[in-house]
C-alpha cells in the first residue's frame, strides 16, 4: 500500500489545532471514565445504564465509521443515488424490526453478546462458530477504517500512511482499554455530533454552487449522458438500466432483507450498544431513534458524492487504478469536496469529522471484538472459571491485540476496487447466514441445537465458496448474480441472499431429523414461549411502536419522492 | 458503577463545540481563504463558527458539573 498521489491541500496551523484538540479530548474522556469501569458489566456493557438517546446515537455512530462516510460517498460517485438504498431500505425496516420484535429477546435473556444468545438457544457449537467468524470479521472491518483514515491523512496532511494508521489506532486502543464500552459509547456520541458539525456544510454549499437539486441532476445527466444516476427505483426493472447492474429483487431481497436485517439485528458491533440501555423500553427505543437519524445521513454522505459527479473537474477512478496512475479514487470524493469549500478551521473540523468517523467505527469493532473474545471464546473454551477482575483484564488485553491485528488487515483493502465492495463481501460471508440462524432461533421453537450449528456453517461455507467460484471463473457471475452484467455490489447482494437461503434450508432439514430442546428451556429466548413485559400506562407518544410507525411513514414518503 | 456522579456527555460535547466555534469564527475573520476554496465570498466559516459557539455554550452551561 504505497499511495503515489500527492496531497491537494495543506491544512494550516488552525486546522492542526482543531485536530490536536480532538485527540486530546477523546484520550481525556478515556482517562476520566476509567474510574467508572471496575466490573465486567461496566467494561463490556457500560453498566447497562445508558438512556435511549445515548444508546441510540451510539448504535448509529458505531456504524457511521469513516468507511460509511468515505465509502458510501465514493459509492454514490460510482453508482449514483442507488447508494442511498443502503441507508433507507437497507437499514430502516431492519432497525425498526430490531426495536419492536427482536430486542425483547436479547434484553430479557440478559446475554452479553449475540454469540452468547446463540449459546443459550443452540448450544456451544453455534456460539463458537459465530464468535470466531465475528472476531475475524471485526478485525477486517477495523482494517478498513484504518485504511480510510490513512486516505484522509494522505490527502489533507500529507502524513505517511503507516504513521497515520499507527497514531490513530493507538489513540482508539488507549481510550477503549481505559474505559471499555462506556468510553467507546461516550466518544461515539461526541463523534456523532462532530461528524454532523464537520460535514453538513459540504452538501449545503455544494447545492448552492450547483444551483439546487434540479440543476445538479441536469449537470450529472449532461456529463454522463444518462439520467439513471439520480433515480432510486425507476431504473431497477432491468439489470442493464442502472449503474450498479442490479435488479430490484437484489435490492429488496438481498439488501433490504438479508444483508440489512442481518447486519442491524445480529451484528454484535451495533447490538452491543443497545444492550447497554438501562431498561427494556430504552433498549427498544434506541434503534428507533437511530433509524430516525439514519434516514438523514444520506444528506451528508450520498449528496456530496452526487455533487462530486456534478461539480468536480476531474474524473475519479477505482482504488487500484488511482494508485497506479497517481489520480484520485472514488473513495476520496468526500475529502475532495471538503477541501473545495472549507476555509481555515473549517477544514480542520471536517478532517476531525472524518477522523471521528474512523475512531467511532474502529472503537465499535474493537470493543465488540474484546467482548466476544473474552466471553464467547476465552471464557467458553479456554478458562471457564476465573474472577470478574481477570476477565476485565483479558478484555483490556484483547482490545490491544485486536488493534494490532487490525493494523495488518488494513493492507488488504487496496486489492478491492471500492471499499464498500470489500465490506459487502464480508457481510455476505458472515452476517447473512448468521441472520438466518438467529431469526429461526428466535421465531421457531422447533429449531434444534444441531440445526443451528449446521445451518450457520453451511451458509458461511457456501458464501465463501460462491465468492471463490466467481473469482476463479468470472462467467459464474451469471449464475450467482443472475446476470453477466452485474457489478461487484450486485454480486454481493445475491451471494448474501443465496447463503441465507442455504442456511435456512439446512437448518430446517436438520431440525426435522434431530431432537428439539424442551420448551421449558426456551423461555426468554423464543417467540411464543416468552412473556414480554407490558409497557404499563404510558402515553402513546412515549411508546416505541408509535415512533416506529412515524419513522416507517417518513421512510415510504422519501422513497416515493426520489423514485 | 456510581453513574450519578459522572459528568454528562453533553457537557463534553458543549465544551468542545464552544472552543471549536470560537476558533473557526475568529480564524475566518482574520485569515484569508486558501486559494481554490469555492464560495469563500459567503463567509461560511464565520457563520458556522458562530453557530457552533452559541450551541456549544448553551450545552456547556446546561449540563455543567454541579458538585
Amino acid at each position: 500500500m504505497t499511495p503515489t498521489t500527492t496531497r491537494l491541500f495543506s491544512a494550516g496551523a488552525v486546522d492542526l489545532v482543531v485536530v490536536a484538540l480532538y485527540f486530546a479530548v477523546v484520550i481525556g474522556i478515556g482517562f476520566y471514565l476509567k474510574r467508572f469501569t471496575k466490573t465486567g458489566e461496566d467494561f463490556f456493557l457500560a453498566g447497562r445504564h445508558m438512556t435511549s438517546w445515548i444508546a441510540g446515537l451510539s448504535f448509529l455512530a458505531a456504524n457511521l465509521g469513516s468507511l460509511e462516510l468515505m465509502g458510501w460517498a465514493g459509492s454514490a460517485y460510482q453508482y449514483g443515488i442507488l447508494a442511498t438504498h443502503w441507508y433507507w431500505i437497507g437499514a430502516i425496516p431492519a432497525m425498526l424490526f430490531l426495536g419492536i420484535v427482536m430486542m425483547p429477546f436479547y434484553y430479557i435473556s440478559k446475554t452479553h453478546s449475540v454469540p452468547g444468545y446463540l449459546k443459550l438457544r443452540f448450544g456451544e457449537g453455534a456460539r463458537g462458530l459465530s464468535a470466531i467468524t465475528f472476531a475475524f470479521m471485526t478485525v477486517l472491518m477495523s482494517g478498513i477504517n484504518m485504511y480510510s483514515m490513512a486516505l484522509v491523512m494522505k490527502v489533507f496532511l500529507g502524513w505517511d500512511i503507516n504513521f497515520s494508521i499507527w497514531v490513530s489506532s493507538l489513540t482508539v486502543g488507549a481510550y477503549v482499554v481505559l474505559g471499555g464500552l462506556l468510553s467507546a459509547i461516550f466518544n461515539e456520541v461526541l463523534q456523532f455530533v462532530l461528524i454532523w458539525a464537520g460535514a453538513i456544510l459540504i452538501p449545503i454549499l455544494g447545492l448552492v454552487e450547483a444551483g439546487g437539486w434540479h440543476e445538479m441532476t441536469q449537470r450529472i445527466a449532461t456529463r454522463l449522458h444518462t439520467t439513471s444516476y439520480t433515480h432510486l427505483w425507476s431504473t431497477l426493472g432491468s439489470f442493464t438500466d442502472n449503474p450498479m447492474g442490479i435488479h430490484w429483487t437484489g435490492i429488496v431481497l438481498g439488501l433490504g432483507w438479508v444483508i440489512s436485517f442481518g447486519y442491524w439485528t445480529t451484528d454484535f458491533l451495533v447490538v452491543q450498544r443497545v444492550l447497554s440501555a438501562k431498561d427494556l423500553r430504552s433498549a427498544r427505543m434506541a434503534p428507533i431513534i437511530g433509524a430516525g437519524f439514519k434516514m438523514m445521513v444520506p444528506f451528508i454522505v450520498i449528496l456530496p458524492g452526487l455533487l462530486g459527479l456534478a461539480l468536480l473537474p476531474e474524473k475519479l477512478v477505482g482504488e487500484s487504478q488511482a494508485l497506479a496512475t497517481g489520480g484520485h479514487s472514488y473513495n476520496e470524493v468526500l475529502p475532495l469536496m471538503l477541501a473545495r469549500y472549507c476555509g481555515p478551521g473549517l477544514l480542520g473540523l471536517g478532517i476531525t469529522a472524518l477522523i471521528a468517523g474512523f475512531m467511532s467505527g474502529m472503537a465499535g469493532n474493537v470493543s465488540a471484538f474484546a467482548t466476544v473474545w473474552t466471553y464467547d471464546i476465552y471464557r467458553a473454551f479456554i478458562r471457564r472459571e476465573a474472577s470478574d477482575r481477570h476477565y476485565v483484564s483479558i478484555g483490556r488485553w484483547s482490545t490491544i491485540i485486536g488493534v494490532i491485528v487490525s493494523i495488518g488487515t488494513a493492507y488488504l483493502v487496496p486489492q478491492f476496487k471500492s471499499i464498500m465492495d470489500y465490506v459487502q463481501a464480508l457481510f455476505s460471508f458472515f452476517i447473512a447466514p448468521l441472520f438466518g440462524t438467529v431469526l429461526l432461533g428466535m421465531m421457531w421453537k422447533r429449531a434444534t441445537p444441531a440445526a443451528g450449528f449446521w445451518g450457520l456453517l453451511a451458509g458461511t461455507v457456501s458464501s465463501v465458496g460462491m465468492f471463490a467460484w466467481v473469482k476463479s471463473d468470472p462467467t459464474a457471475l451469471r449464475y450467482i448474480a443472475l446476470s453477466p452484467n452485474a457489478k461487484a455490489m450486485a454480486e454481493d447482494m445475491y451471494r448474501a441472499l443465496w447463503s441465507w437461503c442455504i442456511c435456512v434450508l439446512v437448518t430446517v432439514v436438520v431440525t426435522y431429523t434431530t431432537r428439539p430442546k424442551p420448551v421449558s428451556e426456551l423461555e426468554g429466548l423464543v417467540y411464543g414461549v416468552t412473556k414480554i413485559p407490558h409497557e404499563g400506562d404510558v402515553p402513546v407518544w412515549r411508546r416505541p411502536a408509535f415512533w416506529a410507525i412515524v419513522i416507517a411513514v417518513v421512510f415510504v414518503i422519501v422513497n416515493i419522492i426520489f423514485w | 458503577m456510581h453513574i450519578h456522579s459522572m459528568i454528562s456527555i453533553w457537557f463534553f460535547i458543549g465544551a468542545i463545540l464552544t472552543v471549536y466555534g470560537a476558533i473557526i469564527c475568529v480564524a475566518n475573520l482574520v485569515l484569508p481563504a486558501p486559494p481554490g476554496v469555492v464560495l469563500s465570498n459567503l463567509h461560511a466559516g464565520v457563520w458556522w463558527g458562530g453557530f457552533l459557539f452559541v450551541v456549544g455554550l448553551i450545552y456547556t452551561i446546561r449540563f455543567r458539573p454541579r458538585d
